[in-house]
Parts: C-alpha cells; structure tokens; sequence
C-alpha cells in the first residue's frame, strides 16, 4: 500500500494553562517502524500521539513527517490517520459509510467509494457484516473496522491510542498479534500508545518510555528490558529490584555504594564518590546461595512466597531493602524450599546489576 | 411503564408459586399487588386522559340549539364542520402558523442548543446558561405575550426609535395586530421547547466522533451535516413534536397578537364553546387531535426516537 514515513519530532511541547503536559521531547521514528509510546497515565503519550495526529497544537516545537513539517497542519493534511480509543464509529451508518467516509468527505462518487469501502472491509474479513451498524459488532469487530476506515486513507503513519484497552483479556491478546500481522504486512510505520509494558514487549520494534511529559527511554524493548536507562523505566517495566544508595568508592570500574541504615552493594560502572546511585537487578537473575562476591549479594529473610506455577517468587526483607523479589524457578525451589522468616543468602552476577542514571540530574 | 410492572410482578408469582413451599398467602395474592401497583397510573391517566377525551367524543355526536345541549347521535357536528370552507381556511391557516413557526423554532433551538453543547467548554456555564434560556418561564405566557406590546406597538419601542432615527417615516402597522406578531409570540414561546431536547441529543454525541470526522478530512460544515444533524434527529423529533402540538392547540396567541385579524383551529372552538356550541366544538376537537396525531406519527415515522426516551 501506502509508502511509510518517518516521524520526527523536535523539541515538542504541549502547555495546558499553566500544566506542562508534554516537556520538550525530541523523538525520531524511523520509517515503517512499530513504535510504542507507554507511560503511566498522565505521562504526555496520549498528548504527544494527539500533537503528530493533529487533534492538539502544538505549544512549542515542531513535527515532521516524511521530508514535511506537518506542524500546523490539519489531521487529514498530514498523511496521518488516527484510531480512537474507543474506536469513534459512526453510529448512524452502517459498516459500509463508516469505512468509507473519509472518500465521502472527499466527494469520491459513492459507487466507487463504497467499492472501495467493501475491499477495505474484506481486507479485514468484515465484508459479511457491511450493511450492520456498529452497535451490532463486538468489541474485536469494531477494532478491524475502525482499522478498515483509518486505512482506507492511505497514510504513511498510523496513530493507535489505546487501541486494545476496550477488549477483554482473551480478545487483547488475539488483536494484538493482528495488529502485529497488520503493521508487517502494510510496511507504514505505527504509533500506539499503551500503558501495559506487556503490551509495548510483545509489539514494539521501538518503546517509549514516558513519564512527567519527558521521555525516559527510547529504545528497542530488548535494551529497554535489559539496559533500563533509569530507575523509573525499571520500575515501569517490572521484574526489577531497584536500589537507592550513595557512593563510597569507585575504582577500577566498580563502584561500592551504601543503602542508608544498611548495608553495602557494588555494581560494575563509573560514578563520583558521594553521589547518590540507583541499581537494577533483574528478579529473576538472583540466586539462592552464599557463594557471592562480595558486594553483589545480601542476606535477607523472606517475608513473603508466592506459587506461580513455572516460578516461585519470594519477597526477602534485609537491611535497608525493604522489598525485594527473587523469581526462582520452582525446581530450584523444591529442591530447596524456603518457608517464611527464614534467613537466605542471595547472590547475583556483577552483569545482572545495571546502574541506573537519573533524568534529571 | 404499567405493563412492564405488572409483568414483572406476574412473572415473580409464577416462579413462587412453581416451588411448593412458596405458596403462601404472598404468592396466592401477588397478582392482585401487582394490578394494586399499576392502578394508581391507570387512576390518572383514566380520569385525567381517557374520560375527558371519551366525554368529548361523545359530545360531538350530541344536539344542542342556542340555550342547552340534547344527549342524542347526530353526525351533523361534523358534516358542518368538514363541510364549511371557514374550517378549511382556519385549518390552513394554522397550518401556516404552525410550519412556520416549525422551522423557525428548529433553526435557532437548534443553533442555541449547538452553542450550548459545543462552544461552551465547563459543564457549570452550561447549566447556567441554560437556566438563562429557562427564566421566561417563569412568568405566565400571557404576561410574555402582553409584554411585546410596549415594544412593538403603533407608538411602541421599535416604532418612535425607527421614526427617531429617520428609518421609517411613519409607524409601521405590521408589528402588532398582525400574522407577524403571532408568529413572533410563538417562537419567543416555543424555542425553549426545541432547545431542550435537543441539546439533550447533542450533550450525547461523544466528542470523539467529531474527532474521527475530522481525522477524516471532513470540514465544519462537513461534520455538522454528516455527524452532528443526522445524530441530533431525535431530539429534533421530540423538539418538533412539542412545538407542532403546541401551536396546533393555540388560541390565545393568535387572539390576542393579532388582535382578533387572525383565527386558528383552537380560536374557532374557543368562539362556538362561548357560543354554547359545544357539540361543534368536540367534534372540532376530536378533528384536531386525529389530526395531530397524524402529524406526530407521520414525524415518529421518519425519525426513530426510542433511544431518547
């Protein structure tokens, strides 16, 4: 279809009164890129999607798609073509009208505009319901055709806010691998903003992590995952204990800090002595055992164990960490089960700590 | 309303009654409830409705002469009704009235209706606003009505202003006393009852709907004929329904604003019940309210509004 475009945004702002809600972002989409803009709610994702897709000026800053800066461009100018959250059909026309609505507004004859709507739908396997009205659809029903009718456009980029948050669980899980299909085989580049981490992982080729209307991290999920670049994106993105302390020494690119009224940790990197310091560890890369090097583990007593079937996670309690969780894989906790108020060693491999940096420092 | 509860109450007595340990007195007297539960509605609407309506169709089949009224079943009430041009005349006259009085309703409730539900941003300056448009009802119509005189008379507001500012050289008749100044009276009166269910409609349309339309490429004018007038029908509708009522039932209005140089279906019956012509005035009656119920179903037939109710 449609050829993709690059997205590139360039110091964008967005001001509510006095309410910062996106700061100053910069962000370069490569073309035919799935891109996925996740951030707890309130972070500036819907607000950044809304400024590309043209629903919101843009305070300060400009955005270009492809080789034009669309920035006061209207929507439909933009080559760009949005899909609502809760999908906005049209509930008084049918499947048909909906779909190809934007021809209509073009003034396309209605022969072929709704020739043209029908191949849209079959390539959505909707044709069968072309004359119903979208009251009579599913959730699942409604999503292929609100693709159906943002497609129908031609763009080179298409805007997803929350597109999957309106589904059940079941029903998520499946539109999303086809959204996957969708995006693969169209080749456009893809902008969808979620909250759900899971969702970014199993989707993106490019996470955006946002929070406080900045970008914390933009990156492929694997980095984001493995590298989380601060504390906030860590703790975002889940399966990492994240601690707080302040350095005592750095040499030889290992770095000793203090957790106050605690204990003291070391990770492989560079910082100055006496700035504060946040460390990553992966859940499940902590082992159960007393051969540690010194500095990369502690001893704690579990406050809590939780089944979950292929693992077991424990919460460990030590000093100056009050939360901290070990995913163990259940064969290695039946072979050696551990009961609640027990003390245990842990331990964990000096690549498994990740130093992570602060925004705004 | 009354159906469904007393179908509700129905089902409940024969579940109960369908396990043998509920047949107790409760379950052996719950269709009485039930019937007891409807009655106060049917009470109202039988004595308040269908008595009075069922009395006037009665009535027009009486005979009367200039003193008293006979019980009798004579159809001449209508013959002589349907068979005078004046009864053709008056209908078409309020015909008029009412058409135009229609669309002149229609197009500022619904531009008022429009500005209230998508102009004004915070949801309290809507209710304000809204209270604003109510505060003439406050008085009584008649005093609404009355109040235009000073303003539109011979030596009225409008007129020594127009004279004053050498616009006109002499009053101008047609401000009052006349078809314009029905006309003008009913939509001061009615507007409010376009506005209302209207913007109730609009209040519904979700704003992302506008949004998408846009998405799409659709201008202002686009938006408004392909999303906003086909979704705002129903309470066009219901809007449409009460100012044809309305003015079809009117007398008063047309009396007193065009100092009795007009006439309408409602003044005809008003002068024979005056006359102590009351079995014409019940079959006039009776001819009116089939003819309004015409008009309604005709305007329920084009526009669906049961999701409005």
């Amino acid at each position: 279809m449609g050829k993709a475009a690059e997205i590139d945004i360039i110091s964008v702002s967005k001001i509510y009164g006095t309410t910062t809600a996106v700061d100053t972002i910069s962000l370069k989409i490569p073309a035919g890129t799935y891109c996925c803009l996740l951030g707890p709610s309130g972070c500036g994702k819907t607000s950044t999607l809304r400024m590309i897709a043209g629903h919101e000026t843009i305070s300060s800053g400009d955005i270009r798609l492809g080789n034009t800066v669309v920035t006061d461009f209207p929507p439909a100018k933009r080559g760009t073509a949005m899909m609502f959250q809760s999908y906005a059909l049209f509930p008084h026309l049918d499947l048909i009208d909906n779909v190809g609505f934007s021809l209509k507004m073009k003034g396309v004859a209605k022969d072929e505009r709704r020739a043209k709507a029908l191949t849209m739908l079959k390539l959505m396997q909707m044709e069968g319901y072309a004359t119903r009205r979208p009251a009579q659809l599913s959730g699942g029903q409604q999503q292929r055709v609100a693709l159906a009718r943002a497609l129908i456009t031609d763009p080179e980029a298409l805007l997803l806010d929350e597109p999957l948050s309106a589904l059940d669980p079941f029903l998520k899980i499946r539109m999303r691998a086809e959204l996957k299909k969708l995006q693969t085989s169209l080749g456009i580049t893809f902008v969808h903003v979620t909250h759900s981490q899971e969702e970014a992982m199993a989707l993106a080729d490019l996470i955006v992590v946002m929070n406080d209307g900045r970008i914390e991290q933009a990156a492929h999920p694997r980095t984001v995952f493995e590298r989380p670049a601060t504390a906030f994106v860590a703790r975002f993105m889940g399966e990492h204990n994240v601690i707080s302390g302040r350095v005592t020494k750095s040499a030889k690119d290992v770095v000793t800090f203090d957790i106050p009224g605690g204990i003291s940790l070391s990770a492989a990197g560079k910082a100055e002595v006496g700035a504060s310091i946040d460390l990553g560890i992966r859940t499940d890369r902590v082992r159960i055992s007393d051969k540690s090097a010194a500095g990369f583990g502690f001893t704690g007593i579990v406050s809590n164990v939780e089944y979950r079937g292929a693992s077991v996670k424990l919460s460990v309690t030590g000093a100056g960490i009050d939360d901290f969780t070990v995913i163990i894989s259940d064969q290695a906790f039946f072979e050696k089960p551990v009961s609640v108020g027990e003390a245990i060693p842990l331990a964990w491999d000096s690549n498994d700590a990740t130093i992570l940096g602060r925004l705004d420092s | 309303m009354a159906t469904a509860a007393a179908d509700n109450g129905l089902t409940i007595s024969s579940n109960k009654s369908g396990k043998p340990a509920a047949k107790t007195r409760r379950g052996l007297t719950s269709p009485i409830v039930s019937y007891l539960q409807a009655m106060p509605l049917v009470l109202i609407l039988g004595l308040f409705l269908l008595l009075p309506i069922l009395t006037i169709a009665m009535v027009s089949f009486w005979d009367y002469d200039s003193v008293r009224i006979y019980p009798d079943f004579v159809t001449f009430n209508y013959t002589e009704t349907l068979g005078s041009w004046v009864t053709w005349k008056i209908y078409l006259n309020t015909f008029k009235f009412t058409v135009i009085v229609w669309l002149l309703t229609m197009f500022i409730g619904f531009w008022v209706a429009y500005f209230l539900a998508f102009h004004i941003r915070s949801t309290t300056m809507q209710i304000v606003l809204f209270l604003v448009c109510t505060v003439p009802f406050l008085t009584s119509n008649i005093i609404r009505m009355i109040s235009w005189v000073p303003f539109l008379g011979r030596n009225g507001l409008i007129n020594s202003s127009l004279i004053q500012l050498g616009i006109v050289p002499k009053p101008l008749e047609f401000l009052l006393f006349s078809e314009f100044a029905v006309v003008l009276a009913m939509v001061h009166l009615y507007t409010l009852f376009m506005v209302t269910p209207i913007f109730n409609t609009l209040m519904r349309i979700d704003r992302s709907l506008v949004e998408a339309a846009r998405d799409a490429g659709a201008s202002g004018f686009q938006i408004l004929t392909n999303v906003i007038i086909p979704l705002a029908k129903p309470g066009i509708a219901i809007g449409s329904i009460f100012v044809v009522t309305l003015v079809m039932g009117d007398f008063i209005t047309v009396r007193f604003m065009s100092g009795g140089q007009s006439a309408s279906v409602g003044l005809m019956m008003s002068n024979q019940i005056s006359l102590l012509q009351y079995p014409a005035a019940a079959a006039n009656a009776v001819i009116l309210l089939i003819v309004v119920l015409l008009i309604v179903a005709a305007i329920l037939r084009v526009v669906d509004i049961r999701k409005e109710l």
